[in-house]
C-alpha cells in the first residue's frame, strides 16, 4: 500500500468527523418555538430589503481572472524548480537559468500589463 | 501488507486528527490568554484551574446551541459550506513529517502518514479548497453582509495564494523535491532554508496570515462593518466549524513554515550527542513542536498588535509587493544555485 492509497483512505475521515459532529450537534441542540422573525436574515436588525442575490463589484471578477492566468503560469514553474538542482550538477545551469529568466520575465510582463491598465487598482 | 503496519497507520491517522483538533481547541484558549496578557487583564480563568477547561466548555456549548438555518437561505449549501471548511482543514496534516522514523523491534515506523512525492502541491490543493467552504457558506446565507464577507475572503485568499505558491518555488529549487519529507531531511544541521530564502520566508509568512484570514488580513469578518462577514448567519456547531477550521489552518501553516524554512524536525548538532535513534527522533519531534508553538504565538501576537488593513491596501500589498517579491526570490535562488554549482 503506497502513500497515495493511505491518503485515499484518510481523506474521507475529515468529512466523517465533520458529519459526525454536525449530527451530534443536531441531536443535542435545543429547539425553541418558531416566531415570525426567527428565521429572517440578520442584517443589523434592519428590515430586510430584497434578498442578497445582488450584483456586486466587477473588481472581484477581475482579480479572479488574473488569478487564473497567473496560477496556471506559476504552475509551470514547479516542474522546472523540481529538476533545477539536478541540471545545475550536469552543467546545464546557464542554459536553464536563461530559460527560467525568459519565463519569469514573460510572467512579469503580464503583471506589468495588468498593473499599467489599472486592473490592480481597487477603488 | 501486514496487520502491524495497518494498525500503526490507523492509530497514526486517529492520533493526527486528534492532534489537529486538540491543538486547535487549546489555541483558542492560548490566544485568549495571550490577549489578556497583552492587554493587562486576566482572561478566561473560571473553568478549571487557570481556565484550562475553557475549550471543553466552549465546545460543549456549541453542541447544545440551537441550530438556526435562515428561511431565506439555501439549506443544502448552508450546511455544506462549514462542512467543506472543516473537512479540508483536517486532512492537510497527512503529509507533514512530524519526525524521523521510529525503530521498534527492527522495523521502521515513519512519523508521517503519507510521504507523497508532491506533498507541497497537495497542501496547496487542499488549502485552496477551503475557499469553497467560505464562498459557499457566505452565498448560501442569503445575507448581504455575508455575501460581501465571502467575496472579500475568496478574493483575498486567491490573491495571496499566488504569491504563496511562488514563494515556495525557491525551496523546491534548493531541495530538488516536492516531498516535505525530502525538504525536511535536506535541512540537516544548520542548512536551514531560511538562511538562503529569507525573502521567500517573508512572503510565505505574510501570505499565510492572509490565507488563514487572520489579523491584520481578517477583512472577511470585520466585526464593525460586516457583523461577522461570511458567518453572520451561522450558529451552533456550524459556526464552530468555521472558527475551528481557522485555528486548524493556523496550526498547519505554522507546521509548514517550520518544515519548509526552519528545518522541520532537524535539531543542529543532535547527531553528535550519540543518542539512540528513537530518542533522537522524539527530540526532533519536540523541536518541531517548539518551532510550531513559536509561530502560533506569533500569529496571536500580531493579532493583538496590528490594526486591520483597508481592502485596497490589502490587494495592493498582495499583487504589487508580494507577487513581484516572490518572482525576485525565484530569480535569486536560480542565480544562487547556478553560481554555487551544486552537486
Amino acid at each position: 500500500m503506497d502513500a497515495y492509497t493511505v491518503l485515499i483512505y484518510f481523506l474521507p475521515l475529515g468529512a466523517l468527523i465533520a458529519g459526525a459532529a454536525m449530527f451530534t450537534g443536531n441531536l443535542l441542540s435545543i429547539k425553541t418555538k418558531e416566531s415570525a422573525h426567527k428565521r429572517e436574515a440578520y442584517e443589523c436588525g434592519e428590515v430586510i430589503i430584497g434578498d442578497a442575490r445582488i450584483q456586486f463589484k466587477v473588481g472581484y471578477y477581475l482579480f479572479a481572472l488574473l488569478f487564473v492566468i497567473f496560477d496556471v503560469e506559476s504552475l509551470f514553474l514547479f516542474p522546472v524548480a523540481r529538476i533545477f538542482r539536478g541540471q545545475v550538477a550536469s552543467g546545464l545551469a546557464p542554459h536553464l537559468l536563461l530559460d527560467l529568466a525568459i519565463f519569469v520575465v514573460v510572467l512579469s510582463l503580464g503583471l506589468a500589463y495588468a498593473w499599467r491598465k489599472g486592473a490592480l487598482k481597487w477603488d | 501488507m501486514d496487520l502491524v503496519w495497518l494498525l500503526y497507520k490507523v492509530a497514526f491517522a486517529a492520533g493526527l486528527l486528534g492532534l489537529s483538533l486538540g491543538v486547535a481547541a487549546y489555541s483558542t484558549l492560548g490566544e485568549r490568554k495571550v490577549a489578556s496578557w497583552i492587554q493587562d487583564r486576566f482572561g478566561p480563568n473560571r473553568s478549571g484551574p487557570m481556565g484550562i477547561l475553557q475549550p471543553l466548555a466552549d465546545g460543549g456549548k456549541l453542541f447544545f446551541k440551537e441550530e438556526l438555518i435562515p428561511g431565506v437561505s439555501n439549506k443544502f449549501l448552508f450546511i455544506l459550506g462549514p462542512g467543506i471548511a472543516m473537512s479540508t482543514a483536517l486532512v492537510t496534516s497527512a503529509v507533514i513529517p512530524w519526525g524521523r522514523p521510529l525503530s521498534i523491534g527492527g522495523r521502521e515506523f515513519p512519523l508521517q502518514l503519507a510521504d507523497l512525492n508532491i506533498a507541497v502541491l497537495y497542501v496547496f490543493a487542499v488549502v485552496s479548497l477551503g475557499v469553497y467552504g467560505i464562498m459557499i457558506g457566505g452565498w448560501a446565507s442569503n445575507n448581504k453582509y455575508s455575501l460581501m464577507g465571502a467575496l472579500r475572503a475568496s478574493s483575498q485568499m486567491i490573491s495571496y495564494e499566488l504569491a504563496m505558491g511562488l514563494s515556495i518555488i525557491g525551496v523546491v529549487m534548493l531541495t530538488g523535491s516536492l516531498s516535505l519529507n525530502d525538504i525536511a531531511a535536506a535541512q540537516k544541521g544548520w542548512h536551514w532554508n531560511i538562511l538562503v530564502q529569507p525573502l521567500g520566508f517573508l512572503v510565505f509568512l505574510v501570505c499565510s496570515f492572509a490565507e488563514c484570514n487572520r489579523h491584520p488580513f481578517d477583512l472577511a469578518e470585520c466585526e464593525a462593518e460586516l457583523i461577522g462577514g461570511f458567518h453572520t448567519e451561522y450558529s451552533s456547531m456550524k459556526l464552530g466549524f468555521y472558527l475551528f477550521a481557522e485555528y486548524v489552518n493556523m496550526f498547519i501553516s505554522a507546521a509548514m513554515m517550520a518544515t519548509l524554512f526552519f528545518g522541520g524536525y532537524q535539531v543542529p548538532g543532535l547527531d553528535s550527542l550519540g543518542l539512540s535513534q528513537n530518542v533522537a527522533a522524539l527530540v526532533g519531534t519536540a523541536a518541531l513542536f517548539l518551532k510550531i508553538s513559536v509561530f502560533i504565538f506569533f500569529f496571536w501576537w500580531v493579532r493583538w498588535t496590528l490594526p486591520r488593513f483597508r481592502y485596497d491596501q490589502l490587494m495592493a500589498l498582495g499583487w504589487k509587493t508580494l507577487f513581484p517579491l516572490a518572482l525576485l526570490n525565484i530569480a535569486w535562488t536560480g542565480l544562487y544555485l547556478a553560481l554555487r554549482g551544486f552537486k
